[in-house]
């Protein structure tokens, strides 16, 4: 396990210090799909001039990075500006890492006591088998580091990594245990871009089903839990926010960095489906749309944490996958993290219709937007709505990556989770209609 | 001088007694007839140098008058001294000709208005206008002006062909103002001078808005009295975009005391004005010295208008110029509200006249340091009636003498000189390049540079370079103030030093937005204008370059540079740039908002479906062959197939 791991990263890290080194770093760090106005490294760099020059970074509409970041890159530029922006993608690595182990061991878990039951043989090839429960640590780093999209996000020096390396942190003390952690590593994760904020519900549940305290509103332990929960979470939230009011003297961060993610000014074209509808919108409907846009992002939260809350670890998933299709910049470095996931749902994949056209459907947009990319703004032979239809279709085919497993997980509800012995009546019927 | 006081006097009582009764409907005409019986007044003592008994038609015998025609920054209060007493408002007129080095001509009018009055005291109230216009006094008492400061300009000056104008201007409008420190609401006080200056010079004014006003920090100081350097209370804004064409001269013209009736304005025709290469006009108003110990306040209202016609479009390339033909009029009076009504014609080049005839000739001559450089003037002046001769018109002719024209090689280069383009290619990212050229032999010296870029460009200040000679060149000052999106541009102010003889080189990189499809202009595919880079500096005179200019000085006068004439200040505007921005599909918002909803709706659709839907395994109903099967083997009584 360990031989095959130290290989994939000594890869990992040779590709992208190749690529660090070669000229196409710069090419791809201007690369609309891989860096938005939130993550660019171009701007933290502004920033960091800005501040140089004794002006406030968020005085102007470059610079939307939260304080701590900031006053992180301010200190740790002035060591070695490479061996940090290597660095975060080791944290992400092995927070990666380690959480995939850990949610190997689960799993394990999760066999052993499948096994001493007696199931029916048609349903074995739902369950894995141990070797591949072994193989799915390595398959998630595989599938993160050498994923072409974290290596783009990586190279171009986006900040979306270290975002990545929060989540996957708080992924890693969540599944842990650690209530505490998950709690701080949630608040910062939220601080850094808010729609994490979403994660809340899974990390919760988590806890729940760890502790054996069922759901139940009228059950004075569930309440004294959440609350305990929620009050790491606000209140290192407000630490944190705190804390960055006190390195800046000044709230000026709060509409440059949460403002500007709610209310899109920003219309630099990108992947997600925000820049051109904003851009061809009615001017008095704009608020609206912006609202509905931004809820829908949050709204999955509620159904999906009644309808999973069997199924926490699937939640977080759904969660970050929601997030990364639906928020105002999304970039390939989000859409990277949820797709490390999907090794750890292998199982589902089996018996997903449509998977081929799908992956054909995502790698044909993420070679075509490059290309109508130049055509539009280099070329002048084509124009926004060639780039547009991609984005379009992208999200498509993301959206249909994400239903299919949800699909089978709705049509199998157990299948391999703790508690639930599968098969146990002819009839897959959901036990959760609450 | 007992008589003249005593003719002051006289002059004094009369104006008084017509300005007492301003209903009569003669008040105007009288008022006139004082002004000139006041000018023949004071001709004579202003004038000490002058041999004014006789029309002196001797070209041989040339006469020096030691008048201060500085254009930019004189200080012309010294000889009002003697009209203060009389009417508290005196006007001045005058016309510039400077032959250029390309063949063009160049022709510079200047009205000046002076009035002794303070608008901005609350007490008593300004209500009677004499020469100056009432709606400009009215709105620099309204909005608490100090200093005003409107140009229009059509077409660019070429400083590499021409030499430096005497009063700069960038091309379309600008417009600078200093608010008096009592203003509270500065913005609220901008925005509504903008939308009444709108008003009065029918020009797109109101255009101006946050989006596009600076507040410079060093660039612009106030060229009137009053030391003022909190730079709050100015306001900067220009209008690369802006045409400037009839409907703005109109307005303009009628500023003036005589309108467009008598005097050195009825020139200016808009038929033959706007036919030029270069056009622009400008009303500068600031308060002034009254007097030599500035005692009091004066308001000081200067109307421009500068104008190049060209060799080839307007001279049909023959080098001859008249005024008849540059303006299809010819002069035939004085205003006969003005004070002094001069024309200039600038003949440095042309002492002995061997380069080009002038005539009618004159004798009277004039000489002043403007911008850095000794330039020796023939001066017609239009209160004398012998200047207008017997067909009692006067219509200079400047005549070129073979083909010196085109061999002229010692042209004036100007010492300092700017252009500004925008480099890459694509509408992603691009790189505004502002070159400064230093064409001074010897002497290094520091520029102030303005920059104020629309906010849909968004500047990157951390690859900001600055390399002269191959090597960096630190700014020592910057000023930089970036832009909020929709609400204020890029503000970039920097001094720099100029190595002697270099060229410096100022690049900045910015990333194009793609705007909302409303806030593009109709014509989105022309580009979108960034204003005028603006230079501004202290530039070493030509004058205390050459020390061995001794004519008319003591020797000791040249040894230690003057201070006035060591250095003077020039302010250079560059190019506006035209920049294109990426530009979404205008014809299809509907199709957007549809595709965009349907693509949502897609995924809210399928979550709603898997959420709230009910999974049950129905019995696999068994194929038709296999039940009937079946039912024979329940009647065998087999145990059935599943």
């Amino acid at each position: 396990m360990a031989a095959p791991l130290t290989l994939l990263l000594i890869v990992a890290v040779t590709i992208r210090a190749v690529l660090f080194r070669s000229s196409l770093a710069e090419l791809i760090s201007e690369r609309v799909e891989v860096v938005s106005p939130l993550n660019a490294w171009k701007r933290v760099v502004e920033g960091l001039a800005l501040l140089d020059l004794g002006v406030s970074p968020y005085s102007g509409d470059v610079f939307h990075e939260t304080p701590l970041m900031i006053y992180l890159f301010h200190f740790t530029v002035d060591y070695a500006e490479i061996v940090f922006m290597v660095s975060p993608y080791f944290v992400d690595c092995l927070s990666c890492l380690l959480a995939s182990l850990d949610r190997a061991k689960i799993f394990r878990k999760q066999k052993y006591a499948l096994e001493s039951d007696r199931y029916p043989a048609d349903c074995l090839e739902l369950l894995r088998s141990p070797k591949e429960m072994f193989y799915i640590p390595l398959k998630v780093a595989m599938f993160y580091l050498l994923n072409p999209f974290t290596i783009l996000s990586c190279v171009a020096k986006s900040t979306c990594g270290l975002n990545n390396a929060i989540i996957a942190l708080f992924i890693f003390c969540t599944l842990k245990g650690s209530a505490l952690l998950s709690g701080i590593l949630l608040a910062l994760a939220t601080y850094q871009s808010i729609y994490p904020l979403t994660l809340f519900a899974p990390a919760l549940l988590f806890f729940l089903q760890r502790l054996y305290i069922p759901v139940n509103l009228r059950r004075s332990s569930f309440w004294c839990f959440t609350l305990q929960y929620a009050f790491i979470y606000v209140g290192s939230l407000v630490v944190i926010t705190g804390l960055s009011f006190f390195l800046l003297g000044s709230w000026d961060f709060i509409p440059s960095v949460y403002g500007f993610i709610f209310s899109v000014p920003d219309l630099t074209p990108n992947i997600g489906l925000f820049w051109y509808f904003f851009a061809e919108m009615f001017e008095h409907f704009r608020l609206f749309f912006i609202c509905v846009f931004q809820i829908n992002v949050f709204f999955y939260t509620i159904p999906l944490s009644i309808k999973l809350k069997e199924h926490p670890v699937f939640l977080i998933f759904m969660q970050i996958a929601i997030i990364s299709i639906f928020k105002s910049y999304p970039t390939v470095g989000d859409v990277a993290l949820y797709m490390a996931f999907l090794p750890a749902w292998s199982h589902l994949y089996r018996f997903l219709r449509n998977i081929f056209l799908v992956s054909c459907v995502l790698l044909a947009c993420s070679a075509l937007f490059p290309v109508l990319w130049h055509l539009w703004i280099y070329a002048g032979s084509a124009n926004s709505n060639f780039y547009y239809a991609i984005t379009l279709l992208f999200n498509f085919g993301q959206t249909f990556l994400i239903i299919r497993p949800l699909t089978r997980r709705r049509k199998h509800p157990g299948g391999f989770d703790n508690e639930v012995s599968c098969f146990k009546s002819s009839v897959w019927k959901s036990s959760l209609k609450s | 001088m007992a008589a003249h006081r005593c003719g002051l006097s006289l002059v004094f009582i009369l104006i008084l007694s017509s300005l007492a009764c301003p209903s009569s409907c003669d008040a105007l005409e009288k008022a006139n007839e004082n002004t000139g019986e006041k000018q023949s007044v004071s001709d004579t003592p202003r004038e000490v140098n002058t041999d004014g008994s006789i029309a002196a038609e001797d070209l041989n015998e040339r006469q020096w008058q030691s008048t201060d025609v500085e254009a930019d920054r004189s200080d012309g209060t010294k000889d009002s001294e003697s009209f203060t007493a009389a009417a508290r408002d005196q006007f001045q007129e005058e016309l510039v000709i400077r032959p250029l080095h390309s063949g063009d001509i160049y022709a510079s009018f200047q009205f000046r208005t002076l009035w002794d009055t303070d608008f901005l005291q609350e007490r008593q109230k300004v209500s009677h206008y004499r020469l100056f216009p009432k709606s400009l006094g009215q709105v620099l008492s309204k909005f608490s002006v100090r200093e005003l400061h409107i140009s229009f300009t059509q077409g660019f000056w070429r400083t590499m062909q021409w030499g430096q104008p005497f009063i700069p201007s960038p091309p379309g409008a600008e417009l600078w103002v200093w608010f008096h420190d009592t203003v509270s609401d500065v913005d609220g006080n901008w925005k509504e001078l903008t939308n009444v200056l709108s008003g009065i010079f029918c020009a797109s004014l109101n255009f101006i808005d946050l989006t596009n006003t600076v507040q410079p920090s060093a660039s612009f100081k106030p060229l009137g009295l009053g030391n003022a350097t909190d730079h709050r209370f100015l306001r900067y804004a220009t209008l690369p975009r802006e045409i400037v064409c009839t409907e703005n001269l109109t307005p303009w013209k009628k500023l003036l005391p005589c309108g467009s009736k008598a005097g050195l304005s009825v020139l200016l025709k808009s038929e033959k004005l706007f036919h030029s290469s270069f056009h622009s006009q400008a009303v500068h108003i600031r308060p002034v010295c009254q007097d030599e110990q500035c005692t009091s306040k004066a308001w000081e209202l200067r109307q421009t208008l500068n104008v190049v016609f060209d060799l080839y479009t307007s001279g049909q390339g023959k080098k001859e110029w008249s005024l008849f033909k540059m303006f299809s009029r010819t002069l035939t009076e004085a205003c006969p509200l003005a004070t002094s009504s001069k024309v200039y014609v600038d003949i440095t080049d042309n002492p002995e006249g061997e380069l080009f005839e002038l005539s009618p000739a004159t004798p009277l001559l004039s000489q002043a340091v403007v911008l850095g450089d000794r330039r020796t003037y023939s001066v017609f002046d239009l209160t004398r009636a012998e200047m207008f001769g017997q067909l009692r018109s006067l219509n200079l002719l400047l005549r070129w003498k073979g083909d010196t024209l085109t061999t002229q090689s010692d042209m004036l280069r100007p010492l300092l000189h700017a252009e500004r383009y925008v480099a890459g290619f694509g509408l992603q990212t691009g790189e505004i390049h502002t070159v400064i050229y230093n064409n001074h032999p010897y002497r290094a010296f520091p520029v102030l540079l303005m920059d104020s870029v629309p906010w849909y460009l968004q500047l990157y200040i951390h690859t900001l370079t600055v390399t002269s000679k191959s090597r960096d060149n630190k700014p020592s000052y910057i000023h930089y103030q970036p832009a909020k999106d929709r609400h204020r541009p890029h503000l970039l102010e920097m001094l720099i030093q100029l190595p002697p003889h270099s060229m410096t080189e100022v690049t900045v990189q910015f990333e194009r937005a793609l705007l909302k499809w409303t806030e593009y202009t109709p014509d989105p595919n022309h580009g979108f204008y960034v204003g005028s880079s603006v230079v501004s500096a202290l530039v070493p005179s030509m004058v205390a370059m050459n020390t061995n200019f001794t004519q008319d000085q003591p020797l000791f006068s040249s040894f230690v540079p003057v201070k006035e004439e060591s250095s003077y200040f020039v302010r250079v505007y560059t190019e506006p740039l035209l920049v294109n921005l990426p530009t979404p599909d205008f014809s299809m918002p509907y199709n957007v908002i549809c595709l965009t909803c349907t693509v949502v709706a897609v995924g809210y659709g399928s979550f709603y479906n898997l959420l709230t839907r009910t999974f049950q395994v129905d019995e696999p109903s068994l194929p038709l062959a296999k039940r009937l099967a079946n039912l024979i083997r329940r009647i065998r009584g087999v145990p059935l197939l599943a």
